[in-house]
């Protein structure tokens, strides 16, 4: 009788994989080979008798319950909550202040919710868009559309406090009714947070929805607007090192808050981030929030360019002299304006300056501007400088461009290769694996356990040393001391060999100068600009993947932001390029 | 059936002939064939379309993962491929079904490898690691036991590699595809090489024995036994066209030793002459060396070696063609004979084989007196614009009188006869001042005036 009845039930037995059900006294399946018991337990499917709509309500009430794994109730929204707070945790563990996590991000989130209608307001889209049953079974929330202030603060109390005693009450405040969509029911379209598969089939225009990228994109928000001292690109590279949760990071849910299902497609990331995906996505979710004009970049910022420049020069072991040049540069082109700095989001036109993008950018221009970087010019000037140095050893030495590209061509091989390997060698899965659906769970399981045994086979064939320290988060990756030997540190060299006193002021013994891109795109094509490698003087290739491979970002990217560098410094020669270009020895046509 | 071609196979039968000694074992080998190759394996993931999508990191850096794991194993980094693989094995996690697919063997490639020559690596490391990939999928179970049992094989432990035979031999899923048909029959025909070694030491042992002895009649007792269950594990497999060269052998080798020469005659004849078969000249050097143990007519010996000239005209066993041809009634084969021996020749590889030189001088000569200038000729026309510079050129000529003597005057004659005296090599051996060979040089300037085909009047 009890097997009759188990036949319904066609999973395979997560222990034996067999399938062969019998049923318990309590109505739960065993397996007949292995007598495994399942969480699982029969359902009561025959309703169809009876009439009363409000029993059947109640039925299917039930039936929720009866999950693939018992858990807290939550929202999707709330676990992005809970991995934006692990984020702001982890940037405050950076040493960002704690303003940050409490405050800005806080209000941030809370905007969001707002905006997005999920919460904070009259009509929480839940209620108002799909025909669904609100169950009101819980008195806290029949009040709720009456008085959402009282809630506000309750609802969001994880920012504020600390973790330990918040995580609970995340959980038990429910800043939603429970609602309960229709296809949840079905075993293979299943979640395990309560709106997943609802949440994955929203598709309206003007919402923007919540994604693991676009946590990143509320972060770099928050540090905009406190002005700390980390770019786009330090924020970035910080996740990469593993120091900002963001792979994975749903694992550090509690225990209670079961993903399966649709979550995977919501939670689970196969990517790092990108950086001018992240960009565009900081733009996008600040004119949503509708956030106000950001606090002015002024010089003493971080992000100003001069401060940046000197960071970068000091990464790439550049003379310090060159400071000064890079400081003119900025003034004359006015990039180092409040106006141009500051991120105004309300602004016509939307538009964020890639800081550190463009405070290297500067760099290469004034590379350019000093040595041509013609791939003949440069060389030449390398000689004459070598030769000062044999026969002054005693003064400051000039800087020398040929020793300086050996030592960093080195430094920079060294450093790609390592990163290459760590990559290769970093692992994606998480400890929880993510299932579809029911049927699938138990193979997903095994499969997991099957790699996990199969790893700790082979990691006693690794030698002793870890293989992948973990490297200790700072802004710089290069370090650069006086000591010299291997590595030489070129900060205190002279540029007096490649610039001339003429009157009053310094001058550039090069006079030339060739623009990356002599015309620029104005077609609807959005890039303004092409990189074709080959085009280029071997020297300026390998200026613009020093520099993108330190921001982790594509050399096209960069050798965008020079051009249009290039683009406010000559503006000159642009208005007459049409006629003459015989400056540009060099230019590439879009 | 790429997974064991031909020389792994030859190696293996060598290994089971003469298993490992005590001081071996311990040792990792150093690469021969036996070790398990995959150049394919670069090109197959290639292939795999991406879809259109683009490609996620975990794809990207499983992917570059992969190539590491390969870099090392080529520069074998074993400890370095090692700590690859241990991130390598989230690819049987991959989203992607196809790759999570073939990833089983990719995996059971890379790390039978890594644990066949890595230093901290043991048999029980690799039997663990062999069990655990068996049972993932059901695709590779029969693959992964066969290697598994070439591995045990190695190391000398014959039993364990039975035992795994028998295991896998039995295993059963659902409908067999052909592909796995094939696989229990291979493996139950390595069982019955296995069989085979335990008969062929038996059959030592009864060798040392005594006809008389007591003993004798136990032990060609069991001998039997041995052979009628190895027979059954080997015909199956010899049925399906492939090349089973080892498996033949053996099984040739016992049909024999009891008698039923018409059972290994028939096996060899197949083997070589059903068309099904690839084209493989070891069965026809089998078949022809079974003939000649029979003492079977040289019409039927020529026969079989006519074929294995077609297949590799360059085989030793040629100038024994070459034999046979030249005491044969029929004059169809006297032009044979002489076709053969320059085919020989023509190969790098045999242009200072004394003897096919030695023949060639010989039978040119004897073939012109017989007045078959015309056969010659044929031969000659498609030669006669590489051989000269090929054997006949002055650098040859200095260098093959230097380390051979008597080859360099075998190569004059052949020189003289197709090229005339005028030739630079025959004038090179001819003007040689040497006591003993004197005589002998006289005899090749006459015979070279007499019967060269190239007619000093024109």
């Amino acid at each position: 009788m009890d097997l009759e009845e188990a036949k319904e039930f066609k999973d395979r037995c997560s222990q034996c994989a067999a399938v062969s059900w019998g049923l318990t006294d309590e109505g739960k399946y065993y397996c007949t080979s292995c007598h495994n018991v399942t969480e699982r337990s029969r359902e009561v499917i025959n309703t169809g008798a009876i009439p009363n709509t409000k029993i059947q309500a109640i039925n299917r009430g039930l039936k929720r319950k009866r999950k693939l794994e018992k858990g807290w109730d939550w929202y999707v929204c709330e676990g992005f909550q809970h991995i934006l707070y692990q984020q702001a945790k982890a940037l405050q563990t950076l040493g960002v202040g704690p303003e940050l996590k409490n405050e800005v991000l806080h209000n941030f989130w809370k905007r969001y919710l707002q905006k997005s209608k999920q919460a904070y307001c009259k009509n929480p889209v839940y209620t108002s868009r799909r025909k669904t049953t609100v169950l009101e079974d819980n008195p806290s929330h029949s009040d709720w559309d009456s008085e959402p202030e009282l809630l506000s603060d309750l609802s969001c109390p994880s920012f504020v406090e600390s973790g330990a005693e918040s995580q609970p009450d995340v959980h038990t405040q429910k800043p939603f009714p429970i609602i309960k969509a229709s296809q949840s029911e079905t075993a293979s379209v299943c979640s395990g947070s309560l709106d997943g598969v609802e949440y994955s089939l929203r598709k309206e225009k003007g919402i923007v929805k919540m994604t693991v990228p676009r946590t990143l994109a509320f972060c770099y928000l928050s540090l905009l607007w406190q002005r700390e001292t980390i770019t786009l690109a330090d924020l970035l590279r910080f996740v990469e090192e593993e120091h900002i949760p963001y792979i994975n990071a749903f694992q550090h849910f509690p225990e209670e808050m079961k993903l399966y299902g649709r979550d995977k497609g919501i939670f689970a990331i196969e990517s790092w981030p990108n950086y001018e995906d992240i960009y565009k996505k900081v733009i996008e979710v600040a004119t949503v929030l509708d956030l106000p004009r950001f606090p002015d970049i002024t010089e003493d910022c971080y992000l100003h360019p001069n401060i940046l420049c000197m960071k970068y020069l000091m990464e790439v072991n550049l003379p310090d002299e060159m400071h000064d040049l890079t400081c003119h540069v900025v003034k004359v082109t006015g990039m180092g304006e409040v106006d141009f700095l500051t991120f105004d989001p309300i602004a016509k036109k939307a538009k964020a300056v890639k800081y550190d993008v463009q405070a290297v950018a500067v760099i290469v221009v004034v590379l350019k501007l000093l040595f041509l970087l013609d791939d003949n010019l440069e060389w030449s000037l390398s000689n004459i400088a070598e030769k000062y140095n044999e026969k002054n050893e005693e003064d400051k030495p000039w800087f020398d461009f040929r020793k300086w590209y050996q030592v960093m061509k080195k430094a920079v091989d060294e450093k790609k290769q390592k990163w290459e390997e760590a990559r290769a060698k970093y692992l994606w899965k998480s400890e929880k694996p993510l299932y579809h659906s029911a049927i699938d769970r138990s193979v997903v399981y095994k499969r997991r356990e099957m790699v996990v045994s199969l790893q700790k086979q082979f990691s006693t064939l690794v030698g002793s040393t870890p293989t992948v320290e973990k490297q200790s988060p700072s802004s710089f990756q290069f370090s650069w001391t006086e000591e010299g030997g291997d590595r030489p540190c070129f900060h205190g060299h002279s540029l007096q060999g490649v610039l001339k006193q003429k009157g009053q002021s310094l001058m550039t013994k090069n006079s030339l100068y060739w623009l990356s891109t002599q015309k620029f795109c104005k077609s609807y094509c959005k890039h303004v600009t092409t990189y074709e490698e080959s085009n280029f003087s071997l020297s300026y290739q390998f200026i613009l993947n020093l520099f993108s491979f330190l921001l982790r970002i594509k050399t096209s990217l960069l050798h965008e932001e020079v051009s249009l560098i290039e683009k406010r410094l000559f503006k000159a020669k642009y208005s007459t390029t049409k006629k003459k270009s015989s400056r540009s020895r060099k230019a590439r046509k879009c | 059936m790429t997974l064991f071609n031909l020389k792994g196979m030859s190696d293996f039968s060598e290994e089971l002939i003469r298993p490992t000694t005590e001081d071996e074992q311990g040792e990792p080998r150093a690469p021969s064939g036996t070790g398990m190759c995959f150049p394919w394996l670069q090109k197959h993931i290639e292939t795999i379309a991406t879809g259109g999508k683009q490609e996620k990191d975990f794809a990207q850096t499983t992917s570059a993962c992969l190539s590491l794991i390969q870099e090392a194993l080529l520069k074998h980094q074993w400890q370095r491929a090692a700590e690859y693989m241990h991130s390598y094995f989230q690819i049987l996690e991959d989203s992607d079904s196809n790759k999570r697919q073939i990833a089983p063997e990719i995996i059971w490639r890379l790390g039978s490898e890594i644990l066949y020559y890595h230093p901290k690596s043991s048999v029980e490391t690799f039997n663990t690691f062999a069990d655990r990939m068996k049972n993932i999928g059901v695709m590779n179970y029969l693959k992964i036991s066969l290697q598994h049992a070439l591995y045990l094989l190695h190391h000398g432990m014959l039993e364990d590699a039975n035992r795994n035979l028998s295991q896998a031999e039995t295993w059963r899923y659902g409908e067999k595809s052909s592909s796995q048909e094939v696989l229990i029959n291979l493996i139950q025909a390595y069982k019955g090489l296995l069989q085979y070694y335990i008969w062929s030491k038996k059959k030592m042992e009864l060798s040392q024995l005594d006809e008389d002895d007591y003993a004798y009649n136990t032990a060609s007792q069991n001998m039997l036994n041995h052979s009628w269950k190895t027979s059954i594990n080997l015909c199956a497999l010899i049925q399906i066209p492939g090349v089973w060269d080892p498996f033949v052998k053996s099984y040739v080798e016992m049909l024999e030793f009891y008698g039923d020469q018409d059972g290994a005659r028939e096996v060899l004849t197949n083997y070589a002459y059903d068309e099904k078969f690839p084209s493989n000249p070891n069965a026809h050097i089998y078949l022809y060396n079974f003939l000649k143990r029979e003492k079977a007519p040289r019409e039927k010996l020529i026969s079989v070696l006519k074929i294995l000239y077609q297949i590799v005209p360059s085989h030793k066993l040629m100038l024994e063609f070459h034999r046979l041809l030249r005491k044969s009634e029929n004059e169809e084969h006297h032009k044979l004979g002489l076709e053969v021996l320059f085919g020989v020749l023509d190969f790098a590889g045999c242009t200072k084989n004394i003897t096919a030189w030695k023949y060639l001088a010989k039978y040119l000569r004897q073939t012109l007196m017989g007045r078959h200038l015309a056969w010659v000729q044929e031969e000659w026309n498609s030669r006669k614009n590489w051989w000269p510079s090929f054997h006949f050129s002055y650098f040859r000529a200095k260098s093959d009188w230097k380390e051979d003597k008597a080859l360099a005057c075998e190569k004059a004659l052949v020189a003289g006869l197709l090229l005339g005296k005028g030739c630079r090599y025959f004038r090179n051996i001819s003007k040689q001042d040497h006591q003993v060979l004197k005589k002998k040089i006289k005899q090749i300037k006459k015979s070279v005036k007499k019967y060269s085909i190239v007619n000093p009047g024109l």
